[in-house]
């Protein structure tokens, strides 16, 4: 190593990010990148700009949807982001919302169960809000069954 | 052309480490959150092409270039990455620049002895090159 190069690691960030070290300008792979960007039928080529900014692009996105989710997730946890402040973001914040059918809100199979039956029951008696039900969990909350 | 699943898939570790990067110390991320994020990364990359690509045929051109995916990440409403995306655009070229004039230098350097140290030094950047390999030939098919 040597030659016409910087070195590695050497003080600055220029050049750690020459040399591909932890400050590099991109860490997502341009060739990956570039294949599943390729996937689109439509596409025919891509200019390598604009290879790294999507791919740059990605990485801004990525940082956005952790911070927000976290930020503005109702879980419990504090110290944790967990998937449900990821679903939750993805149905309550506009930007997001493309991403509501790969996150769909998730619910226990016995919540889901109750609901049906409630609403069987509800069919059946006309009424609404007479049962008393624990549903106050996240998960269950913000399903509309059958819609 | 099929691709395999794995392949529309982004690197674990390098989805990992960006999250963490945005989070506060000491957060924990679940797996089933990572591998979420890391789905609509490549949800993000999908969108943000095919709304790129729509830009370009606005245009009437076949290649997608800067100003589209630029163009796309507006249309989104993440306008909030426009400012830093053209930082970051300004620096990748002026290194993608540097490159291009050292290569030009090795080439020149063309004796035997000169040949030889240049490859081992060529391995490293690997990765880089070859995108930049693919690239031109990206751009020579469509001239």
């Amino acid at each position: 190593m040597g030659g016409e190069r910087p070195g590695p690691r050497r003080g600055g960030k220029m050049a750690a990010r020459l040399s591909g070290g932890e400050n590099r300008l991109v860490s997502l792979p341009l060739s990956r990148i570039r294949v599943i960007m390729k996937s689109s039928p439509e596409v025919s080529s891509i200019n390598q700009d604009a290879l790294f900014l999507t791919a740059k692009a990605t990485e801004l996105f990525v940082q956005y949807l952790a911070s927000y989710s976290y930020k503005h997730g109702r879980g419990k946890e504090k110290n944790a982001l967990t998937y449900s402040d990821l679903s939750h973001t993805a149905e309550e914040c506009e930007t997001f919302q493309f991403l509501a059918d790969i996150l769909p809100k998730k619910i226990l199979a016995s919540k889901y169960l109750k609901m049906l039956e409630k609403e069987k029951r509800d069919g059946e008696l006309g009424k609404c809000d007479e049962e008393d039900d624990d549903e106050d969990d996240d998960e269950a909350v913000d399903e509309a069954v059958g819609s | 052309m099929a691709e395999r699943p794995e392949d529309l898939n982004l690197p674990n570790a390098v989805i990992t480490r960006i999250i963490k990067e945005a989070l506060p110390d000491g957060v924990n991320i679940s797996k089933e959150a990572r591998s979420a994020i890391s789905r609509a990364a490549s949800v993000f990359v999908l969108y943000a092409t095919s709304c790129a690509n729509n830009f370009a045929m606005k245009g009437k051109r076949k290649t997608l270039n800067a100003g589209d995916v630029l163009s796309a990440m507006e249309e989104m409403e993440f306008q909030r990455f426009i400012a830093p995306l053209k930082e970051s655009l300004e620096v990748y070229r002026r290194e993608q620049k540097g490159k291009k004039e050292a290569r030009k230098d090795k080439d020149k350097k063309a004796d035997s002895e000169e040949q030889d140290k240049s490859r081992e030094d060529d391995n490293d950047d690997d990765d880089e090159r070859m995108e930049d390999e693919e690239q031109n030939d990206e751009e020579e098919v469509d001239n």
